[in-house]
């Protein structure tokens, strides 16, 4: 298991997660999101390769109602 | 009539932009946007929802980004660093779409620009190919800073963002337009149509708002109103208004043919 801290919340994921797979345990497969990993943009291209280190920072962001 | 608004090469029939936050939902969102005929709208970019239904409405089903132009803010920043990492995931986003909004604010209270962080912030985003909207203050040195650094809009406030205060100070708007050569949006503190027509007849090209729609009773009613409001002042400027004279008062009616008056 590794701990990775997503939205400001810390999950427990299991060790070899790529990124798309914690997408889809989301339930956000198919909608328009964004993902930051430790401060560097992670392209939606490469969410099916990348996989999750122990201590990694995630923000996954969406566009919302806003002035 | 022909006269568009260019933004980076791009023409826009509207030259009022609107932003999507503070309705009530997003059937009122997309009604209002409609009614305002804005081509150009504001969204937000926020944390998604960890624990999210899958099946939960969202912005871009009413608000489609074939429909409308998307111009990502960077609301709630208070950091260049901040705001640029937002930007950046707003172009991840949406597909490598590069027209944004750069917003760096300076106290919460207030909400005023931290003109300072804006220019770091608008120096990294142009260098890495962003095409820059930027929200500032109506300091003309700094818009013509901006300019400098390749933003490819000004957006000056007219007061303070969601006061509804409409235009405080009109001569700072003018020096503004005296100064750069690309389009200047008045964006933030409008409050009611004669504040965006007045903004128009100033010489603006554009009006940017929210908190003016979205807050009034009626923001169907209301978006309906700044669409006219902005056609209405960027008509008068057009049509070059005649001069306020203090002294020269003249009458519209002829002076001659008047019939004999009783009065002695």
């Amino acid at each position: 298991m590794i701990s990775v801290n997503i939205n400001g919340e810390t999950r427990q994921l299991s060790g070899s997660l790529t990124v798309a797979a914690l997408i889809d345990e989301m339930g956000l497969t198919g909608k328009r999101v964004a993902l930051e990993r430790n401060g560097e943009i992670v392209p939606r291209s490469t969410f099916p390769t990348q996989r999750l280190s122990d201590g990694d920072k995630l923000e996954i962001v969406v566009a919302v109602g806003g002035g | 009539m022909n006269d568009k608004l260019v933004i980076a090469g791009k023409s826009y029939s509207s030259r009022l932009l609107v932003g999507t936050g503070k309705y009530k939902d997003f059937t009122e969102t997309r009604a209002a946007l409609d009614a305002s005929g804005a081509e150009i709208v504001t969204v937000a970019i926020r944390r998604t929802n960890l624990g999210q239904n899958a099946n939960e409405p969202n912005l871009l089903d009413s608000v489609p980004m074939s429909k409308f132009t998307y111009l990502p803010n960077t609301a709630g920043c208070y950091t260049a660093d901040d705001a640029v990492r937002t930007l950046r995931l707003a172009r991840e986003l949406l597909d490598g779409h590069s027209l944004v909004k750069l917003e760096v604010l300076g106290d919460p209270q207030s909400l005023y620009p931290n003109v300072i962080e804006t220019i770091a912030a608008a120096k990294i985003l142009v260098a890495e190919g962003f095409q820059v909207m930027v929200y500032t203050s109506d300091d003309p040195i700094v818009a013509k800073q901006l300019e400098d650094i390749g933003c490819v809009a000004i957006m000056p406030l007219a007061s303070l963002i969601g006061s509804g205060m409409g235009i405080l100070n009109p001569w700072n708007l003018q020096l503004v337009m005296e100064r750069v050569k690309v389009p200047v949006i008045v964006d933030a503190g409008v409050g009611t149509a004669s504040d965006a027509a007045i903004a128009m007849e100033l010489g603006c090209h554009g009006v940017l708002m929210n908190t003016a729609i979205a807050g009034a009773k009626d923001p169907v009613l209301m978006a309906s109103a700044m669409k006219k409001g902005v056609e209405a002042g960027r008509e008068a400027f057009l049509a070059g208004r005649m001069p306020k004279k203090l002294y020269s008062a003249s009458p519209s009616s002829p002076t001659a043919g008047i019939i004999s008056s009783t009065r002695s």
